[in-house]
């Protein structure tokens, strides 16, 4: 059965176990999740609940047990290694952690590096296209420093470029600001605000409330199920926010000071 | 064509940001491709050597020794009996269609007197044939001819070793020589041919006709031994089966019974030397080619460990995209270029160790551009077979576990 193709993400009984020697470990048991175009979704949960791996199974980085779900549309079932790696590459821009940038490769062309595989050949000049990514998220200035030269902020921004350089559906990210401290990680949400803003569709998954805030929906797991899904109220500006925080910090994290 | 093209860059990518790996890696195909040529090279120079060396002990030479005589079941070792007669070469000249020269040789030593002082040497009496035979030829003056040999003519040619001691400063043609006492004209020198591949000096001795040396000098009636030149070196076995048949017929020899000669040929020495060295030049091939091997496994070792090391790179890839067979490509690309690297090295290392041998070292080094297309090959076939596996490693990877791994 088609999705209706207004859902950017929709999934339906989604299981995923995990065998770990003599016993199963159930880390999604029927995840029922639809995102739809221009929303700004924060997973939440404690660890173990199941919120990296749903969002790994959405990115098509990792395959269910069962259940069913749609990309853009599409049915993302049960598709060959070859058909993931195009979805991947054509629908979702993956923003990690641990940044998961090229060592001793410049920004540029980190950010180009899906244009590598991208063999549709969708986008006409893969060179401007990583320039104009870098630009979107300030670092415009900064295209041939390598990872080493950046800082932990710079670099999550390297990577959100990388996601959007080949214009997904949706990018997904996984605890985006886990590794950075808190004024670097609400000046990456700011990016993240700024990309949704220009309706990109963003999916995040965090643990931190401060973050959740900072988004439109809170979709809650535990177990691996969703136990809540609401609305956010009060939805705090990034950008304001890093405005009034107390220019003590400019000096603590001296890499990102100065630039939003 | 573009996805071949950004693979390559990829790939290119990957070796110059591991510049010292590289090296490295390669260093093992460089020293096997290097030595597979060189070692090849030197075997065959060393078996070209040989060759020439034999070749210049004639044209297809055939020598006939007479045998050892039977007397009641007694032998009496090689030349005991002498049955080698003048009528014999005549015969064999006149009878047998594959030979194309024939010298008997007689041979006497002799005390030599003559300008500036004496000299004891060997003398051999021979044919007018026998300067083809043994591929040699004249310096200065002039060899006997027929009419010489017909008449017994008191003429001489000299080997440059008696020229250099009896006539050191002038010119010997003309001169007249003493031999045992026998007073000969000196009409010719020959060239100078060096020490036998035996280490005797060729060139220490004095040519005389053979009737001359047979009956004015030796005095017998049997010649020491018979030169005979094949029409061809393929021909020379058939030859020498001719040969034995018309000396078995002469020397009224029964079906059974041993020849009373020996033959040798310069073509059975030509095989001995030639059969030695392939023997040689295949263990020096076989060597270099273990090395070639271990420099593939090299490759491997390095691409294996560059498959764990770049796991995440390979995730990283794996997650913005990339297809197990762009993976599989890029690693694949990198060992082959790796390889081929290390072939084109390893060729001009060899031209260069080749020139070095022959010209520096004095070592004859013959670069076989059939080998050289061989270790090239082969240095390519070492990367596709050595790559493939960790490659295959690589592009089978799970993106999540490959992204996870530390």
């Amino acid at each position: 059965m088609e999705s209706t193709v207004q859902h950017v993400i929709e999934t339906r009984r989604l299981v995923k176990n995990y065998e770990m020697g003599d016993f199963v470990v159930h880390a999604l048991r029927g995840v029922d999740l639809t995102v739809d175009p221009g929303e700004f979704v924060a997973i939440m949960g404690a660890s173990g609940s199941g919120k990296s791996t749903l969002l790994n199974v959405i990115g098509c980085l990792d395959e269910p047990t069962s259940g069913e779900y749609y990309i853009d549309g599409a049915d993302a079932s049960g598709l060959s290694r070859d058909e993931y790696a195009r979805i991947r590459n054509e629908r979702i821009g993956f923003v990690f952690q641990t940044f998961n940038l090229l060592p001793r490769t410049s920004a540029l062309d980190n950010v180009e590096l899906p244009l590598f595989y991208d063999h549709a050949a969708r986008i006409e000049n893969p060179r401007s296209a990583a320039t104009e990514a870098l630009e979107t998220v300030g670092l415009g200035d900064r295209m041939h420093h390598e990872p080493s030269e950046l800082s932990g902020g710079q670099r999550q921004r390297v990577a959100i470029a990388r996601a959007l350089v080949n214009r997904p559906a949706i990018i997904l990210a996984d605890e985006p600001t886990g590794n950075l401290d808190s004024r670097t990680s609400i000046d990456v949400i700011s990016v993240f605000q700024k990309l949704n803003q220009q309706g990109i569709t963003v999916l995040l998954v965090t643990h931190e409330h401060d973050i959740a805030q900072y988004t439109k929906r809170v979709v809650m797991m535990r177990d691996g199920i969703i136990v809540n899904d609401r609305r956010v109220e009060n939805r705090a500006d990034a950008a304001a926010d890093l405005a009034n925080m107390p220019a003590v910090d400019d000096i603590v994290t001296t890499g990102t000071a100065g630039e939003v | 064509m573009r996805w071949a093209k950004r693979l390559f860059t990829i790939a290119l990518k990957g070796l110059v940001k591991n510049r010292m790996r590289s090296l490295l890696t390669t260093l093992g195909v460089i020293i096997g491709v290097a030595s597979v040529i060189v070692m090849v090279g030197v075997g065959a120079g060393a078996q070209a050597d040989v060759e020439s060396q034999i070749s210049s002990l004639g044209t297809n030479m055939i020598m006939v020794f007479p045998g050892a005589s039977r007397h009641g079941g007694a032998s009496g070792g090689a030349g005991s009996f002498n049955r080698l007669t003048l009528e014999d070469a005549n015969a064999i000249a006149e009878e047998a269609e594959l030979i194309s020269g024939v010298s008997p040789a007689v041979r006497t030593s002799g005390q030599i007197v003559g300008g500036t002082g004496d000299w004891n040497t060997g003398v051999t009496g021979v044919s007018t044939e026998y300067l083809e035979i043994r591929a040699w030829g004249i310096e200065s003056g002039e060899f006997f001819d027929e009419r010489a040999v017909r008449s017994r003519a008191k003429v001489a040619v000299l080997g440059q070793t008696i020229v250099d001691e009896l006539f050191p400063s002038e010119d010997p043609i003309g001169q007249k020589i003493r031999i045992n006492k026998t007073p000969f004209t000196v009409i010719g020198v020959l060239t100078k041919k060096g020490a036998s591949s035996f280490g005797r000096d060729e060139d220490d001795t004095i040519l005389v006709p053979v009737t001359t040396g047979l009956y004015r000098l030796s005095g017998g009636q049997y010649i020491n031994m018979m030169y005979l030149s094949a029409r061809s070196l393929g021909e020379s076995d058939a030859a020498i089966e001719e040969v034995t048949e018309i000396l078995r017929r002469r020397h009224r020899l029964n079906p059974g019974e041993d020849d009373d000669f020996r033959i040798r040929s310069q073509a059975e020495f030509i095989e001995m030397a030639t059969e030695t060295q392939k023997v040689m030049t295949l263990l020096l091939g076989a060597v270099a080619a273990v090395s070639l091997i271990v420099g593939g496994i090299g490759i491997m070792n390095i691409m294996l460990v560059s498959v764990t090391e770049r796991t995440r790179e390979i995730g990283i890839r794996l997650a913005v995209g990339a297809r197990s067979r762009d993976v599989l490509v890029q690693f694949l690309t990198e060992s082959v270029v790796l390889s081929l690297l290390g072939g084109v090295i390893g060729v001009t290392l060899a031209y260069i160790l080749a020139g070095v041998l022959n010209n520096v070292v004095g070592m004859t080094t013959i670069v076989n551009p059939g080998v050289v297309a061989l270790a090239f090959g082969f240095a390519a076939a070492i990367g596709v077979f050595f790559g493939y596996y960790p490659a295959r490693k690589a592009a089978m990877l799970n993106p999540i576990d490959a992204l996870r791994y530390e």
